[in-house]
């Protein structure tokens, strides 16, 4: 059973926050639902990809590369083939012929290069933990062991680890075709004229540091075969996508092939991905005629999740004396890794289009090369371009504040668009729909008791306190909902952003929904059912979200981007709209009415002015029965919708954070942070007080903690948790959250999308507070994480 | 955790342990498994046999006696920063094992278990060399000055079982302090500082300084606790613990270089003194 949270934190917060739309009791869109999921995923009643048991159930272990660069002189599985358990042993060689190469579906330019890509290397491993042969065993701790006796002889070559380097003559190549992905350039206005004599120019260079997505679960395949069809099991976010892509690259044809995404344990972008593992576990299900599972070790996946960010941002700004920007030029390296993956090439250019972030402009360039290293392919990573872009936009804005001596609040407000603006058409191309910084702003600023802590910052200044204090603001937005189809085949991705959702009333009355998104943590059974008993006018309770296996749900194109409720999430109103125009045709033929004689209220159709009433629950069984159809109208009351939207959405926010730093360690410790989003209409605010919790937990991560670190041989040294630090509860600070509420004007429920908006905002907050607190000893930036030992360098 | 074959044997006596361990040169105990499952799961240790001594009665409890607090060695983390006899009889120990790793490793993790792992990372070897504890093995007692050899390389023969631990009582006039620089909670310390301070009259009288981290082995800050002697609070102190990285030898690795961790020495020793000597 299904609780609303008592405490009402939540919803006091939309209680007493004027802008919010007023709680209808009566409704369920706008209530603080607990999630309906979260019994079975937190006490892990449920099928996750490693808990499926299959009979005769084989398991398989990678044999990875411990280098980053070197050429395979012979892979030698005939010990390993001797030892007990063991079923089978291949090298990448043995699997040449058959398993194809990991696709890239975003040619982001005609000239790209995309290398061939082979799930097991064959005669070059590229980057450290790449697969260069498996075992299949009986048990996991056979096919272990098994590794051990797997004899491979290397001869090394060098690493190519540092991307400006990478692109000189004289480096090594990753690839014989070079180290150059591709080049893609954006240009908007005249940026030669807006740099010229520009009274004010700031010119910085920042680097994103690689990152690797750290799941809780990390992943998983199985798959089975009976000889002509095949099922495989991932831990994906995409299995739409992963069922056309796997068909295309293992030839397998698409309808011999079921995929399903059992419950999924957080992503965040590491499994918007077709994996090395998943093509080779098909591959040994059809030669060995067994169903096989894999299951990583967190050092494996450290190693062999792709990772994120990794840019070096080249960011010129040109201002006049007043504050007011001219123009921006932005120059980006993106570190792609050895291999181009499902989209690698791709997430710098999401990017591409927020360098401006929220502010008015006459000129923007953007040139963007994807370069190769060897090291693990980049790809998605929550927000995918659009942290980095907001990063550089929002950190070169408080340099440009600086420069003026300016507040940074109050250069922000000098540039950034009114609302009264809205929509608006920014240099970068998009439209902006709808929003309100200066509301947001304000609410911001309130709650932080920005006044009071930028008093308190001088006080401590001039005292030569030892813990400074620093004030960090952040004024992002995002383009989410991925995302228009016509757009995105404008930016040569390989296909469209539109969703998919089916909803049928079932004979009892009971309503079964399905949709094409693939939630692997983020409560669509809840927040879909939330919309369907407000349009059907059915209980919560009564409503139940299948998701996530293509032999159940056979259209859709998955979860990433905060694109789920904006897009599918709306396709399910839609089908439950046309549900209702069913329903509404077999009322008007049972109650001997005009269909326009009816109003539909609480469930039930009712004749206008008579108690003559039908409930929609009544209709369906009628409809199951068919006995008395109206022409024209088939059985069941049931619809597919699908949803394309025509623009992105675009949340945004204020973020202040307040950051102690201790001079004589470095340590820099949040004091205060201050997140007020507005992400449109709200459909559950305790799911999206969850999702800007844990973004902030992502962004802040990647501010002071996060760092994947190579040594000079190419080496990853980050493989545990041990030395790849993530913060937990206990390192975070209790967040002030709030919302102003713009709704969307490109979708009819209002919403915007909330899986992205923390993480994005949160790293320049961050950042920008550190740096802030430590202006006065000279320092404009420090390199991220921000550890305390980088800070105290800066400031020695 | 997918670790290579082992055998597993959990002995019903202190005896029988020494025994299996002596006979095997790739035998491991195993106590609470904090440092050793993880070695384990990556495959970064092949004991061939892991002696459970989870069982053996002689290396549980914690017992007041008269002139020190006798700690069992499979004592839990979570059991010794919870107990009354170590917080009044040596706070300094309950101080540091409550900043051990996080909840769940501290109701895994034996004190025992981290002395004899000899990890200088480790919070509790710093404090048992600063407090003087005795090592109590299954054949001998052992001064915590000399149990800690070199990294992870503690005094102990084959075949011998650390059975628990006599940490002195210092009496009325002792103030104490650990102080852990680590950039997460759970993350080891980049240094640590142990102190245990005798104060009378505004001046310190003596001081007992260990430290985490700042080389092969857990370190005493000999140079500090001679410079305090006699020192009044306040600025000499400062000066005194400037001294702290005297003699130490600190790594150079992903998460500090040596000359910052000399650097936090000196001012995380700062702290500890001050702290353990109760001024704010």
């Amino acid at each position: 059973m299904t609780e609303e949270l008592d405490a009402g934190v939540v919803a006091q917060q939309i209680a007493e926050s004027g802008q919010l739309s007023e709680p209808d009791s009566t409704r369920e869109v706008g209530k603080a639902r607990r999630r309906k999921e979260d019994a079975r995923l937190l006490a892990g009643r449920t099928t996750w990809t490693d808990n499926i048991q299959l009979p005769g159930l084989l398991h398989v272990a990678f044999k990875r590369s411990p280098m980053a660069h070197a050429r395979i002189v012979g892979v030698d599985v005939s010990a390993a083939r001797d030892m007990p358990g063991v079923v089978a042993v291949f090298s990448g060689q043995d699997v040449a012929d058959e398993q194809g190469s990991l696709p890239c579906a975003w040619p982001v330019t005609e000239d790209i290069v995309i290398p061939d890509h082979p799930p097991m290397a064959v005669r070059e491993v590229r980057y450290p933990g790449e697969a260069v042969a498996c075992v299949v065993a009986t048990d996991r701790y056979l096919a272990a062991d098994a590794l051990d006796a797997i004899d491979v002889d290397y001869e090394p070559l060098p690493p190519v680890l540092d991307m400006a380097e990478a692109l000189t003559e004289a480096s090594p190549k990753v690839h014989e075709s070079g180290n150059r992905a591709f080049t893609w350039t954006f240009a908007q206005g005249d940026i030669d004229a807006a740099f010229r004599d520009a009274p004010v120019l700031i010119d910085r260079t920042y680097v994103q540091q690689r990152l690797i997505p750290t799941a809780m679960e990390p992943r998983a395949v199985a798959a089975t075969t009976d000889g002509e069809s095949f099922t495989l099991w991932s831990s994906t976010q995409i299995p739409h996508v992963l069922r056309v892509m796997l068909a295309l690259t293992t030839g397998i044809p698409e309808h011999r092939l079921r995929v399903v995404a059992p419950d999924v344990g957080g992503g965040f972008g590491s499994k918007l991905q077709v994996t090395a593992e998943e093509v080779l576990c098909l591959l040994l299900t059809r030669r060995l005629g067994k169903p096989v599972k894999w299951t990583e070790s967190r050092s494996e996946g450290n190693l062999t999740v792709h990772h994120g960010r990794d840019q070096v941002q080249h960011i010129a700004l040109a201002a006049e004396a007043d504050g007011r920007v001219r123009g921006v030029k932005v120059e980006l390296l993106a570190d792609m890794g050895a291999y181009l993956m499902l989209v690698t090439p791709g997430v710098p250019l999401l990017g591409a289009f927020m360098f401006n972030g929220i502010y008015k402009m006459d000129a923007y360039s953007f040139d963007c090369t994807g370069v190769f290293t060897t090291k693990m392919p980049t790809d998605a990573y929550r927000g995918a371009g659009r942290p980095e872009a907001t990063y550089a936009i929002e950190r070169v804005m408080d340099e440009l504040a600086a420069e003026l001596n300016l507040d940074p609040i109050e250069v922000r407000r000098r540039n950034w668009i009114r609302h009264e603006e809205f929509p608006y058409t920014t240099i970068a191309g998009l439209t902006y729909d709808s929003g309100n910084y200066e509301a947001a702003t304000e609410k911001a600023l309130s709650l932080f008791g920005y006044d009071k802590l930028r008093a308190e910052q001088s006080d401590r200044r001039d005292r030569g306190d030892p813990v400074q204090l620093g004030i960090g603001v952040s004024t992002y937005t995002e383009m989410c909902g991925l995302a228009p189809s016509r757009v995105l085949g404008s930016l040569s991705y390989g296909a469209g952003g539109w969703e998919h959702g089916s909803v049928r009333m079932l004979p009892t009355g009971k309503v079964e929904v399905v949709t094409g998104t693939s939630p692997h943590g983020q409560g669509h059974e809840t927040a879909w059912s939330q919309i369907v008993a407000d349009s059907l006018g059915v209980p919560f309770d009564d409503i139940a979200v299948v998701h996530g296996d293509t032999a159940i749900s056979h259209k859709g194109m998955d979860t990433y981007g905060s694109r789920s409720l904006v897009v599918g999430g709306m396709a399910v109103l839609r089908a439950c709209e046309k549900v209702k125009e069913k329903a509404r045709r077999l009322a008007a033929h049972t109650l001997e009415c005009s269909p326009d004689d009816l109003e539909f209220s609480q469930g039930a159709f009712k004749v206008k002015g008579t108690e003559s009433s039908k409930t929609i629950q009544e209709l369906a069984l009628a409809a199951f029965a068919a006995h008395d159809l109206p022409e024209g109208v088939e059985p069941r009351l049931d619809a597919d919708a699908t949803f394309d939207p025509e623009n992105f959405s675009f949340p945004h926010g204020t973020h202040l954070c307040a950051i102690e730093v201790d001079t004589e360690t470095g340590m820099a410790r949040i004091r205060k942070y201050v997140a007020v989003d507005d992400v449109g209409h709200v459909i559950n605010p305790l799911i999206v007080e969850g999702q800007v919790h844990g973004g902030l937990a992502q962004g802040i991560a990647q501010a002071l903690y996060e760092e994947a670190v190579h040594d000079a041989e190419g080496n990853l040294l980050t493989t545990t948790m041990a030395d790849y630090l993530i913060p937990t509860a206990a390192d975070l600070p209790d967040f002030v959250t709030d919302r102003t509420e713009s709704p969307a004007t490109s979708n009819p429920l209002g919403v915007k999308g909330v899986g992205e908006a923390g993480t994005i905002a949160s790293t320049p907050a961050v950042v920008n507070a550190v740096v802030d607190a430590l202006r006065p000893h000279g320092v404009h930036d420090i390199q991220m994480p921000c550890t305390p030992e980088r800070i105290w360098r800066a400031i020695r | 955790m997918i670790p290579a074959q082992f055998d597993y044997l959990r002995p019903g006596s202190l005896q029988e342990a020494s025994e299996a361990l002596a006979s095997d040169e790739e035998a491991k105990v195993l106590a609470g498994g904090q440092s050793l499952l993880p070695l384990l799961r990556l495959r970064l240790a092949y004991p061939s046999l892991l002696v459970d001594v989870s069982r053996l009665e002689e290396l549980t409890g914690i017992l007041d006696e008269r002139d020190h607090v006798f700690i069992g060695a499979m004592a839990t983390h979570d059991e010794v920063l919870r107990s009354p006899a170590v917080i009044a009889g040596c706070p300094l120990v309950a101080l540091a094992a409550a900043t051990v790793a996080d909840p769940a490793v501290r109701h895994r993790g034996t004190f025992g278990g981290s002395l004899a792992h000899a990890d200088p990372a480790g919070d509790l070897p710093a404090v048992a060399l600063a407090l003087e504890c005795v090592m109590v093995t299954s054949t001998r007692q052992i001064p915590a000055a000399d149990f800690f050899l070199d990294y992870l390389e503690p005094a102990l023969e084959p075949g011998e079982i650390l059975v628990g631990v006599k940490v002195p009582k210092l009496g009325p006039g002792w103030g104490f302090h650990y102080e852990k620089f680590h950039r997460t909670a759970q993350a080891w310390a980049i240094v640590g500082v142990a102190a245990a301070v005798r104060r009378a009259n505004g001046s310190i009288q003596e001081a007992r300084i260990g430290l985490t981290n700042m080389g092969p082995t857990p370190v005493r800050a000999r140079a500090v606790e001679s410079a305090l002697q006699g020192v009044e609070l306040g600025e000499a102190v400062r000066q005194a613990c400037a001294e702290a990285a005297e003699g130490t030898s600190p790594t150079s690795d992903l998460h500090a270089q040596a000359d910052y961790r000399r650097h936090l020495a000196q001012v995380l020793t700062h702290r500890a003194v001050n702290a353990a000597a109760g001024r704010p």
